[in-house]
């Protein structure tokens, strides 16, 4: 009846298969943006209100920076992370485990690797905006706005992709919800104090200053408290190429990770 | 070679682990007809589905869907097919037409042809009034046929149904069928899994009876009565100590029985001449083929 068609070439990241991930994401956030932007900002803001005021009663500056502008501009790192690994983790999880979702989106055309960079790229824009919550909740506590302060939703979003993928990573490893207990415990409770969120690096013992150079959260951290202080050159270049190195190595891990899962 | 088969399937292996799910199964199914998939479960059914597209991958074999070769190809082959999944994966907290709306994107529909392809899933799909309904609010027919539609938004040339009345009533499924029909008067080619003889029976042109795995028979419904169960069966009941002895006398005699729980079938008795045992006479059945080919006993 029908020849043969004629050999296609199968294109990779296909800008429709993106795009139809992304739609369902985005009509799906229609439904429940409430809850996730409830905390997604109220969290952060817990945090910036306890320690900003609480810390900040004992000790009105730290490395030259009044407490609660210090803690602000670190919190935007928590809020990048509540808002990027734990969807990704979750929310991976239920739509591969208990919603079957990605069993739908497979059998449309459209393949893993263009799932997780859609998911991830999805999360990351999330994390880019509640990342900036934080900071907007400091300027009404009196820090001062600054025009580099509009590459903080940038900085958020390239975090939010590495830690978006992360999650989606852990997820695509993990075989049940209980493992997610051991890398929150063991990778993220510590990445995240460790990150000069709360207090300086420089109160640390030397190693530890050592390791948290390779701490995504604290570079995060850096260049958010520097577009918000000011710029420091080569330093904050390196920790750009940093987060993008992170986010693009998570990138290929949670794309294996997913392939390996939703592929028998 | 291959130009008017759909779907074609040779010397097909899936293994997971120590199991053989899938073990050199051939499968051809021609344009425009409708093949069931009949098996108990566990027979391989499901692991054949994601077979064919692509997401289990064959440890050996050739596969080619709509003359595409898989796993390659199977993106641009996938773009020509509609899937509805065994177990329903509808994003329960949208609309029935937010779920389309989805799928119109995933499929690749350009705008302007977006709201008429919506359109025409949701009167394929009887849900014209429950467009604005939140899919959890439906009934479970409702959602069966929604996961129907949503697979024919952008009216593939193939349509792979995965036990598509599962765990459904009897009127349920009924409106299910009347579905599947209506797809098959428009000359849609579809693939669909089953383990409700009275379904293959009625759906499908042919049907392939699948066990452990491989293919143990295929036809016609009609056909493959005849050539295994005869024309014509007795069923006698009585404790199972009369079955028994009704069993073996009926096999000393040359018949074909099978066990339906409280009593034997003798099958192709026709031409018996009172040779076949006294019982209720009815005539045979695909089911009497399926047990015959599939085993009489659930391992």
């Amino acid at each position: 009846m029908s020849a043969r068609p004629a050999p296609q070439t199968i294109g990779r990241l296909e800008r429709p298969a993106l795009t139809g991930v992304l739609v369902r994401e985005v009509v799906n956030f229609s439904s429940y943006w409430k809850s996730s932007t409830f905390s997604s900002t109220v969290e952060p803001t817990i945090y910036l209100l306890a320690f900003g005021f609480g810390f900040g009663s004992l000790l009105s500056t730290i490395g030259g920076y009044d407490y609660v502008e210090f803690v602000a501009t670190g919190t935007v790192a928590t809020a990048v992370l509540f808002s990027s690994a734990f969807p990704a983790m979750f929310g991976t999880f239920v739509k591969y485990q208990f919603q079957r979702t990605y069993d739908a989106i497979l059998a449309a055309p459209v393949d893993t690797e263009e799932l997780v960079s859609a998911e991830s790229l999805w999360i990351a824009t999330r994390a880019g905006v509640y990342g900036c919550v934080p900071l907007l909740v400091g300027i009404a506590f009196g820090l001062d706005p600054r025009w580099s302060m509009l590459a903080v939703p940038f900085i958020a979003f390239i975090a939010g992709f590495g830690w978006a993928n992360f999650g989606i990573s852990v997820a695509g490893f993990a075989n049940s919800f209980e493992n997610f207990n051991y890398i929150v415990s063991a990778v993220l409770t510590p990445l995240f104090l460790v990150a000069g969120t709360f207090f300086p690096l420089t109160q640390l013992p030397d190693w530890a200053q050592f390791l948290a150079q390779f701490n995504p959260l604290y570079h995060c951290v850096k260049l958010v408290r520097h577009a918000s202080f000011g710029w420091s050159g080569w330093s904050d270049i390196g920790s750009l190429v940093f987060l993008i190195a992170f986010g693009l190595v998570m990138w290929r891990i949670a794309i294996r990770a997913m392939t390996r899962k939703l592929i028998d | 070679m291959s130009g008017d088969l759909a779907i074609r399937l040779r010397g097909v292996v899936k293994r997971y682990g120590p199991i053989t799910a899938v073990d050199g199964l051939d499968l051809d199914v021609p344009f425009g007809t409708c093949v069931g998939l009949l098996g108990p479960n566990g027979a391989g059914k499901s692991t054949t589905m994601r077979l064919l597209t692509a997401q289990a991958i064959a440890d050996e074999g050739e596969l080619e869907v709509l003359g595409f070769r898989l796993p390659e190809e199977s993106k641009v082959a996938r773009a020509q097919c509609g899937v509805a999944p065994q177990l329903d994966n509808l994003d329960t907290t949208l609309t029935v037409e937010q779920n389309l709306l989805v799928f119109t994107h995933l499929y690749r529909i350009g705008r302007v042809d977006r709201r008429a392809a919506i359109e025409r899933a949701l009167e394929m799909a009887k849900l014209v009034d429950r467009r604005t309904s939140r899919v959890d609010k439906l009934s479970g027919g409702m959602r069966r046929r929604l996961l129907i539609a949503r697979a024919l938004v952008h009216q593939p040339r193939l349509v792979l149904l995965d036990e598509p009345t599962g765990g459904l009533d009897p009127q349920v499924r009924q409106e299910l069928w009347a579905l599947v029909d209506a797809l098959r008067a428009q000359g849609t080619t579809i693939l669909m899994s089953t383990h409700y003889i009275e379904e293959a029976q009625r759906l499908a042109d042919t049907v392939m009876i699948m066990s452990h795995g491989k293919a143990v028979a295929a036809g016609a419904p009609a056909e493959l009565v005849a050539e295994y169960a005869g024309r014509q069966a007795v069923e006698v009941y009585g404790p199972p100590s009369r079955l028994a002895e009704v069993e073996a006398e009926a096999h000393a005699k040359g018949f074909r029985t099978r066990r339906t729980g409280t009593s034997v079938s003798v099958l192709g008795v026709e031409d018996a001449d009172g040779r076949a045992p006294q019982g209720e006479r009815r005539p045979a059945n695909l089911e009497d083929v399926f047990v015959l080919l599939t085993g009489e006993s659930i391992e």
